[in-house]
């Protein structure tokens, strides 16, 4: 078995006065997915959102390489491309604007031929100059998936990436996702729906008493 | 470029797309000054008394009138999360943000007030004490509203909490920013004025940034 890269252990997350999970430990290689799964209000985003130190976890220790994220997190987020349950695209931006500048804030050399690829990966060409505004919501979560898969950042957090999509634009996400770990990536993918990713691991979360 | 200058540009081209939206600060500029010698009558010694600090309420008023998106926009379509997962320190994401906002507002009025001020018949050397303490003083503003947007990110009524918290913290400025003016009519020095319009600025720039990331962390948990 390869060495863990991502070592989360003991991790405990408190919302609004009430446990949402406690006590929660995993590890992942190079190459794994983690799929989330569990009810509605399980805890799936909270989860991510403490992985991206969005919210700060109550007790538990997550590692990078044996390294204490949450020391470094600016390191650590260099690592992570992030998909919410909002897709972050500027409505009066185009698409490829959107993908554009969403790289440069991450501070991401530019790179036209990555930004291509990813347009033609989600099928998103033919509406690379329209306003994001004037998508619709599959085509929106589409750009989105567009920028996670041009990001090439090692961990993929995403909270519902199949929201929306429909089957052609399933396939592309699987296949980006694929190509994503066959490269050495790690993802961590809060679904209730089935990923239909054959070597998925998954995380079951119950509601916490 | 520069993550920061990215998202400068980023915030100045939004507004590209939609010049409605500062069109309307800068009528709302207007046509609320121009309602003073309406409610007060057209004596011309009263209107060029009063001058300075009627248009720097206007300008005070109209620079918080746009607060209310500044944060609020990325937070309800998700980029603000972007920016709070970005590599780089969240307080320059704030900075970069209020810059963007004073580009677009504290600039214009800067430029915009001393024809307001032809109209109260300031004398020409008042104008140019107008402007100058505009262009010093709006920073402040700037800052100290973003950093009111920030607290009141995610509140029902926001708006008006806004306002509530930034224009008590808004006095200082507005004292020496009026006095500036008052001051040059005078007949006397006004350098002293627009130098603590500077400080005032260079202490909301050196501690608002850190209140301004923190509250925003706050409000992505």
């Amino acid at each position: 078995m390869p060495p863990a890269l991502l070592d989360v252990a003991d991790l405990a997350c408190r919302r609004g006065g009430r446990k949402v999970f406690d006590r929660l430990s995993f590890s992942l290689a190079e190459g794994e997915l983690l799929a989330l799964v569990g009810r509605n209000g399980s805890g799936k985003t909270t989860l991510l959102r403490a992985l991206a130190l969005l919210v700060r976890p109550e007790a538990g220790t997550m590692r990078w390489q044996g390294n204490d994220v949450q020391a470094e997190p600016e390191t650590w987020r260099s690592r992570l491309a992030w998909l919410g349950h909002l897709d972050g695209l500027k409505g009066d931006l185009s698409v490829r604007e959107n993908l554009l500048v969403a790289e440069r804030l991450r501070g991401a050399p530019e790179a036209d031929d990555r930004l291509d690829g990813a347009l033609v990966a989600f099928d998103l060409t033919a509406l690379a100059a329209r306003p994001a505004r004037t998508l619709s919501a599959g085509q929106r979560r589409r750009a989105a998936l567009a920028r996670v898969a041009m990001s090439q950042a090692p961990v993929w957090l995403l909270d519902e990436p199949l929201n929306a999509l429909d089957a052609p634009a399933q396939h592309a996400f699987r296949t980006a996702l694929a190509n994503h770990l066959a490269a050495g990536g790690l993802a961590i993918v809060a679904t209730h729906a089935n990923l239909g990713m054959p070597a998925a691991r998954s995380l079951e979360l119950g509601i916490a008493a | 470029m520069t993550p920061v200058l990215a998202l400068i540009a980023r915030d100045l081209r939004l507004v590209w797309r939609r010049p409605g939206d500062v069109a309307v600060v800068l009528a709302f500029f207007v046509v609320a000054t121009v309602l003073f010698p309406l409610g007060i009558g057209p004596e011309p010694n009263t209107l060029s008394r009063i001058a300075a600090g009627v248009l720097w309420c206007a300008a005070l008023f109209a620079s918080l009138l746009s607060l209310d998106r500044l944060f609020a926009a990325d937070y309800e379509d998700g980029t603000l999360d972007l920016l709070l997962l970005a590599p780089w320190p969240l307080e320059l994401a704030a900075l970069a943000k209020c810059v963007a906002h004073w580009i677009v507002t504290g600039l214009p009025l800067a430029l915009l007030a001393p024809l307001l001020g032809v109209a109260f018949g300031l004398r020409h050397e008042s104008l140019w004490a107008l402007t100058a303490s505009l262009l010093v003083g709006t920073p402040t503003l700037s800052l100290i509203g973003g950093l009111a947007a920030a607290l009141t990110l995610g509140a029902r009524r926001s708006g008006a909490l806004l306002a509530l918290l930034a224009l008590p913290l808004c006095v200082p400025t507005l004292i020496f920013g009026a006095g500036a003016v008052e001051t040059l009519a005078m007949g006397e020095d006004f350098t002293t004025h627009l130098l603590i319009l500077a400080a005032l600025a260079l202490v909301a720039l050196a501690s608002t940034p850190w209140a301004m990331a923190a509250a925003l962390r706050q409000a992505g948990e």
